[in-house]
């Protein structure tokens, strides 16, 4: 059974990220597995899950999420070997800190070395990031600046847009996986959301042709540099 | 006034119908936006000057703007001046009051330009309907905004804000206001607002109210409420829409509330709001190819929502137009906001430059779907087949079709 937890959808779904539970969800029950999305409310406390899903938020919500995930078995899980795969605000509270709206060094979940801090715009549009010798496609709206520690590994090199730092986006750590391409980056990107599905059950994946390749083959044509 | 200054004004007025009519003349737009544009050039205090002496009602929120404005200017009984056209900035205003000498005007009001306008225009009412997201590519944050509309009315002077008492991020903008008629409308997206604009805190939703736990809630002083009749201030009121959908009913609560504030027969306004069958070419039957279409625009996550809500679980085929165009906003995530797993049992037609983002949705979903890159290969109908577009997507299907 893969179960995929969506953390707090009423704090971090601000772009359709509960998409990527969906995509992963579909795309497991259609190569035979069972699968179920359980949605994490702020009242709830983090279950036990195959793979957590962190998604983007505005400020407020941003923190209040840290706040509730820093007392939670979150980050016990986590280093026990749960899954997480994040996006926008969702990585950047994985990081030691983040700075929002009043404070400029909000302290995160320090699940890997990662600092936010202000950028000097906000960085609206698309985003193509270098992953594994393939177009990740996607769409960026944040105003973070991530600077990761020399020991981390970044998800892929930006080709078109700011990620990071307009060099790198996101990190792969063991257990996380983490892009500013927010809301349904699965949805776009169907070999990389089989590439998180893989690395959840930990197992190799039968391919699965569906519409969203014809999409991505699309997306990359109008935006691959 | 000093003389200057009216000349001045005179000067862009006569510019305004000037390039309005050469703009229209050589069919670019609807010639009501470029003619606002020049006139506020001329004279940035052109929209305060037109304004002065009338009475002004402003129409904001996500969605149901451009429908309450014309409920509004319909139920008034009067010539109206309106930005019927949807041209909602201060260039589409100046243009609707150059173009109307009436003394009531009624105009449909960007979000994020309410506070221009409302301190250049000082309405007698401003209704506000709901904030949700739109748009997100423009950042315009939706709790920001609620914000900026909370300082402005809060500092706004003679005004009576008619306001949805469901939508806590409208609640947040308008309890500061020196005159708040708090209005109990149908309001089904909430997703919006599940964090506590006052302390981020989550919110709790029950039985037609909502609180948070610093205290903050559901407004008590009700002027509005439904049960099978519209009450406002006194009167019941029987909504009998020829437009679709429980969003229209809400739309047209709000219109009367405010209309109630101007001194209108109540009654009498109803006649002429329930007799409205479309607006700026939405809900209106249209003809296209031998197809019978109904055009529903839905441009957002709540809007869709709704106009999802009103289809019937027939089975009947749906078309759906979804662009990412400027105007649109051109990030299309919102689609995995929106429940289209409510399509289940029906065949959708996928339309609009972005069809496979749409069509991929629809697989995630389970909903059975057609990718129309030949729009010639169409099956005939002889059914009124929905068709629901986004915003720029909307305007091509208004363009392409003919009135029935
Ligand atoms: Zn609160």
């Amino acid at each position: 059974m893969l179960t995929i937890a969506l953390i707090y959808p009423e704090l971090l779904g601000t772009y359709g990220d509960g998409g990527n539970a969906v995509v992963l969800a579909e795309r497991a029950r259609r190569r035979g597995f069972e699968a179920e999305i359980v949605n994490v409310g702020v009242d709830d406390d983090v279950p036990d899950a195959t793979i957590y899903l962190l998604g983007g938020g505005e400020d407020g919500p941003q923190r209040l999420g840290a706040d509730l995930l820093r007392v939670s078995s979150f980050s016990a899980r986590v280093r026990d070997g749960n899954f997480v795969f994040a996006v926008c605000a969702g990585l950047q509270l994985l990081g030691t800190s983040f700075c929002v709206e009043g404070d400029d060094e909000y302290e995160g979940l320090g699940l890997v070395n990662a600092i936010t801090s202000r950028g000097e715009t906000r960085s609206v549009g698309e985003l193509v990031v270098r992953v594994d010798g393939r177009a990740l496609v996607g769409f960026e709206n944040h105003g973070g600046r991530t600077t990761l520690g020399d020991d981390v590994e970044p998800l892929g090199r930006v080709e078109v847009g700011r990620g990071n730092d307009g060099t790198v986006d996101g990190f792969r750590t063991p257990g996380l996986w983490a892009s500013y391409a927010h809301g349904p980056v699965l949805a776009m990107n169907p070999w990389f959301a089989d590439k998180v599905l893989a690395r959840a059950l930990g197992r190799e994946l039968e391919p699965l042709v569906t519409i969203a390749d014809q999409l991505y083959d699309e997306r990359v044509g109008a935006l691959a540099p | 006034m000093p003389r200057e200054i009216s000349l001045r004004d005179d000067v862009a007025k006569g510019a305004v119908r000037t390039v309005n009519l050469l703009s229209r003349l050589a069919s670019r737009g609807s010639g009501t936006v470029i003619g606002g544009r020049v006139g506020l050039a001329i004279a940035p205090n052109l929209l305060a000057d037109l304004a002065r002496s009338r009475d002004v009602v402003l129409v904001s929120g996500t969605n149901g703007k451009t429908t309450t404005t014309a409920m509004i200017a319909a139920g008034w009984g009067v010539a109206v001046a309106t930005n019927s056209t949807g041209s909602n900035m201060p260039e589409g205003h100046v243009a609707a009051l150059v173009a109307s000498k009436s003394r009531s005007v009624v105009l449909e009001v960007d979000e994020s330009w309410l506070g221009d306008v409302a301190r250049a225009t000082r309405p007698r009412v401003i209704a506000l309907l709901n904030l949700s997201r739109d748009q997100l590519d423009r950042a315009n944050e939706v709790r920001q905004l609620a914000e900026r509309w909370r300082a402005l009315l809060a500092d706004l002077s003679e005004v009576t804000v008619v306001a949805n008492a469901n939508d806590p991020l409208v609640v947040h903008a308008a309890e500061l206001a020196e005159s708040v008629a708090w209005c109990d409308v149908p309001t089904p997206w909430t997703t919006d607002a599940v964090s506590c604009p006052r302390c981020t805190k989550p919110l709790h939703f029950q039985d037609n109210s909502w609180w948070s736990d610093c205290g903050f809630s559901k407004p008590t002083d009700l002027v509005a409420t439904f049960d099978d009749h519209l009450h406002v201030r006194g009167t019941s009121l029987a909504i009998d829409l020829q437009l679709p959908g429980a969003f229209n009913e809400a739309n047209a609560a709000m219109a009367l509330t405010a209309l109630s504030y101007l001194g209108v027969d109540l009654n009498e306004a109803l006649k002429r709001v329930n007799a409205i069958t479309s607006v700026a070419g939405r809900f209106s039957l249209r003809l296209w190819r031998g197809h019978q279409l109904r055009l529903l625009l839905a441009k957002n996550p709540a809007g869709f929502s709704s106009m999802l809500l009103t289809l019937k679980s027939d089975g009947a085929d749906v078309w759906v137009a979804i662009n990412a165009r400027v105007a649109d906003g051109r990030d299309p995530s919102w689609l995995y906001d929106v429940p289209f797993e409510l399509l289940r049992g029906h065949r959708v037609y996928c339309f609009g430059d972005r069809r496979l983002d749409l069509a991929t949705r629809l697989d995630y979903a389970n909903v059975d779907y057609v990718l129309v890159s030949d729009e010639s290969s169409l099956p005939a109908s002889s059914e009124v087949i929905n068709v629901l577009a986004n915003y720029t997507a909307f305007q091509e299907w208004r363009t392409r079709t003919k009135a029935c």
